[in-house]
């Protein structure tokens, strides 16, 4: 729009248009950078809430592997160390005294990590009781304390302590969830494509199932929950929480995006090129095999990764599906109860303790990671196999 | 698991049989054109039948076994349904090898398999949508029996029972023994929640949709679209977590700087993140809508001398208003069933009321506490999930159909 100020256009009438022109504009402009605005807010708020839980603060302490300590751990530690520590990190000293029996009565200089109280302390997050504070604030002036990181995060299961639970049982269990929705989802959403766009003919039952596959990728994904109990729980008896149900429900929940985005994919395939197949003497299911299958497959990849990426998010119908139990050991099977990336950040979210807001923040962290390659690597296929006829 | 075993079994010992059925078929095919017959299809397509006439009838014998069994009229032994598929699936092979002859159409044959079984995946959409109906609605049949549907739409009270709030802390607010199963106030919180998550996307998605679709370069465009759509990408429960910790402190804060008083499990924030959720949606909806607007329309009304702006909201609002409201429904279906935001934010509380700044709780929170409990199942507190269930599908149903309805309504005008 040109916006020349002569003649007519000094008309106060006119000049008033244009000020509610560029008014209008400014409002549209203005809603974009409040979205943008929220995205920069939220993810700086995830980051901030998040990061330190990729770092631990460790204590340099002097095991003493004394008689006591065979029975109970912590006597391992001097006194005034022993609420610095983590419960856990001495847990395992008599189970190792009994595999070791030659360590009995000697000492060793070990770090390990300290009381989820302590670590909030450090990274000043929370205050610490008045007793402990001046020990810890001690040990940090003698280098006794250190801060590493936390690779504990990456390579442990839930715990109901703060400072030793990790991502690893929920992550395993989410690898197998997809891997049930993928071998489940996958053959039957590109099947019904097919069949929808290549096979059927136009009649009432063809519009009913397409009609039909539009609901259901609009249905609530907590009636998913709803009906994985209720069939596959209670009529076909899979066992509850594990990942097998959680799979075969997401797989329900994710068929019709990979039957939306198949047909969509089969559809670019123009028209000439099965028409030249037919002509050299192709049945149509050599047409689809040979000629219009291998063309759409990386269309076909791209909407199948994005409702994996959908279903890796998703938390309610598995919840209604028991995959929110307390898993600390990684799933083994399929049938084993698992949870999931999106199910442990609720778990840690509804802890009360301070200490794993952090924990949330940080699976968080990662989720979206993996979220966003996902969904990034969806884009490049797009982009690198996308081609114009 | 019974079944599944079964399958997983079946095909266990059908597979090698199948590679057989292909070598024996292609073989005798190869050896006949090699004597110089001139065989309908070519060797693999034999080959492939052979494997349909040892497949199709065993696995026909192995779904009869598994319908009968799962009506309850008989349920046969594992290992018998086993041997008679296997059987069967022999007995097939054979047949289909010595059927093999030059005018056989094997091509034809495999074509027609294929489809069946393509449309057989196809209609598993439709089995599982009667599977959604059929179980919902039996359960919640189940809860009626001991509920009045009355009382369950009209009562304003819900309290299910006194393990729901004692785990919510608030064991001493129910006599005991009672149960209330009003679904007024669940449905009023639910409502309350989608329509501040409306009020928040409606005007944020459609208005980057009228800047990216209108004033946008291309450029501008480009990066515009895709970062909104990182929203979409973001799961449910990671915006739980930011409306829990982040927006209710603030909500709550601003609140208390007007001189409100604001609960910290208010209605207001998981309503305002609900929105944000849903801006990518409206906004690339819409966003589509008004590019499929004909260029003819815009240019037409420059020529009677409108401005950008008026044009935007004389004519082409106008003109996509149906795709606009479509967005707008799919978007409230997308509210009334969104879970983790509110389970995660609002509150457990049923609670009639207008003031979004109180605890307010939805179906979906009740529906998950009904189910997350230790409570038998066949307790009306927990079948009452379902019956809250069936209302938010026939509800998110309605919702998608009209605006299904209305975006073809739509197209067909400007085509």
């Amino acid at each position: 729009m040109q916006r020349r100020l002569t003649g007519s256009a000094n008309d106060p009438r006119i000049r008033s248009r244009y000020r509610t022109e560029s008014r209008f504009k400014a409002y549209t402009i203005t809603a974009l950078f409040v979205a943008f605005a929220i995205i920069l807010a939220f993810f700086a708020d995830i980051i901030t809430q998040g990061y330190s839980a990729f770092w631990r603060s460790e204590i340099q302490v002097t095991l003493d592997y004394n008689e006591r300590a065979e029975r109970i751990g912590r006597f391992a530690i001097q006194e005034e160390l022993r609420e610095v520590v983590s419960r856990g990190a001495v847990r395992s000293i008599p189970l190792e005294i009994r595999n070791n029996p030659e360590l009995a009565g000697s000492t060793r200089e070990v770090w390990v990590p300290v009381y989820s109280r302590v670590d909030q302390y450090l990274k000043g997050n929370e205050e610490l009781d008045p007793e402990l504070a001046p020990i810890v604030d001690r040990l940090a002036e003698e280098d006794r304390i250190r801060n590493v990181f936390n690779w504990a995060f990456f390579t442990s299961g839930d715990s109901k302590l703060p400072e030793m639970a990790g991502i690893f049982s929920a992550a395993v269990g989410s690898i197998l969830v997809l891997f049930v929705t993928l071998v489940f989802a996958f053959p039957i959403g590109v099947m019904s494509a097919i069949y929808l766009e290549e096979f059927a003919p136009d009649n009432k039952l063809t519009q009913l199932i397409e009609v039909n596959i539009n609901n259901l990728a609009a249905v609530p994904s907590i009636i998913f929950g709803l009906l994985g109990l209720a069939v596959f729980i209670n009529t076909f008896g899979v066992p509850r929480s594990s990942a097998l149900v959680g799979g075969l429900t997401l797989g329900l929940m994710t068929l019709p995006i990979i039957i939306i985005s198949t047909r969509a994919a089969l559809r670019a395939v123009p028209d000439p090129i099965r028409l030249g197949a037919f002509a050299m003497g192709c049945s149509r299911w050599q047409v689809v095999r040979d000629h219009v299958l291998p063309l759409s497959l990386p269309g076909i990849l791209t909407g199948t990764i994005i409702g994996l990426a959908q279903a890796m998010g998703e938390t309610a119908p598995l919840i209604i599906v028991g995959m929110i139990a307390y898993i600390p050991d990684a799933p083994t099977s399929i049938f084993d109860s698992a949870t999931v990336l999106p199910a442990q950040v609720f778990t840690w979210a509804s802890e009360p303790r301070k200490a794993f807001v952090e924990k949330t923040g940080a699976g968080i962290m990662v989720l979206l990671a993996i979220l966003l390659t996902l969904n990034a690597t969806a884009v490049f296929l797009r982009r690198r196999f996308e081609r114009r006829w | 698991m019974g079944i599944g075993t079964t399958t997983l079994l079946l095909l266990l010992a059908l597979a090698p049989l199948g590679l057989l059925a292909f070598r024996l078929g292609r073989g005798k095919a190869i050896a006949k054109m090699a004597a110089g017959i001139s065989m309908h299809s070519r060797p693999q397509q034999y080959g492939w039948y052979s494997v349909v006439w040892m497949g199709v009838p065993a696995l026909g014998v192995a779904l009869a076994a598994a319908i009968l069994s799962l009506f309850g009229v008989i349920s046969p032994a594992r290992e018998l349904v086993l041997i008679v598929s296997v059987a069967v699936a022999a007995i097939g092979l054979a047949h289909g090898l010595r059927a093999i002859r030059p005018e056989v159409r094997a091509r034809n044959v495999l074509d027609n398999t294929v489809r069946f079984l393509l449309m057989g995946a196809a209609l598993i959409s439709i089995m599982t949508t009667i599977a959604i109906v059929l179980s919902i609605v039996f359960e919640a049949m189940r809860f009626f029996r001991e509920v009045s549907v009355w009382e369950f739409v009209t009562g304003t009270v819900w309290a299910p029972g006194d393990t729901f709030l004692e785990a919510a802390g608030r064991g001493d607010e129910v006599e005991e023994g009672t149960s209330f199963f009003g679904s007024v106030p669940l449905f009023a919180g639910t409502f309350m929640v989608t329509a501040i998550a409306m009020a928040t996307a409606l005007p944020i998605g459609l208005l980057s949709a009228i800047f990216m679709s209108e004033y946008a370069t291309r450029t501008q465009r480009g990066i515009a679209k895709p970062v909104l759509e990182i929203l979409a990408g973001i799961p449910t429960v990671v915006y739980g977590f930011f409306a829990a910790i982040t927006v209710t402190p603030i909500v709550v804060d601003i609140a208390g700087f007007f001189g409100l008083d604001a609960s910290y499990s208010n209605i207001l924030s998981p309503g305002i993140v609900m929105g944000i959720m849903i801006i990518p949606f409206i906004s690339s909806l819409s966003d589509d809508v008004i590019n499929s607007i004909p260029q003819s329309l815009r240019e037409g009304a420059y020529a009677l001398g409108t401005t950008h702006s008026e044009t935007i909201k004389q004519v082409i609002l106008p003109a996509a208003l149906p795709g606009v409201i479509s967005a707008f429904l799919l978007g409230v279906s997308r509210a009334l069933g969104e879970t983790m935001i509110v389970v995660m934010a609002a509150g457990v509380r049923p609670n009639l009321t207008w003031n979004p700044l109180e605890d307010m709780t939805t179906v979906t929170v009740n529906i998950v506490y009904a189910l997350t409990g230790d409570q038998a199942f066949d307790s009306p507190k927990t079948l009452a999930a379902f019956a809250l269930g069936l209302v938010l599908f026939i509800v998110t149903l309605m919702l998608n159909l009209v605006s299904t309805y209305l975006v073809r309504r739509f197209k067909q005008k400007y085509d």
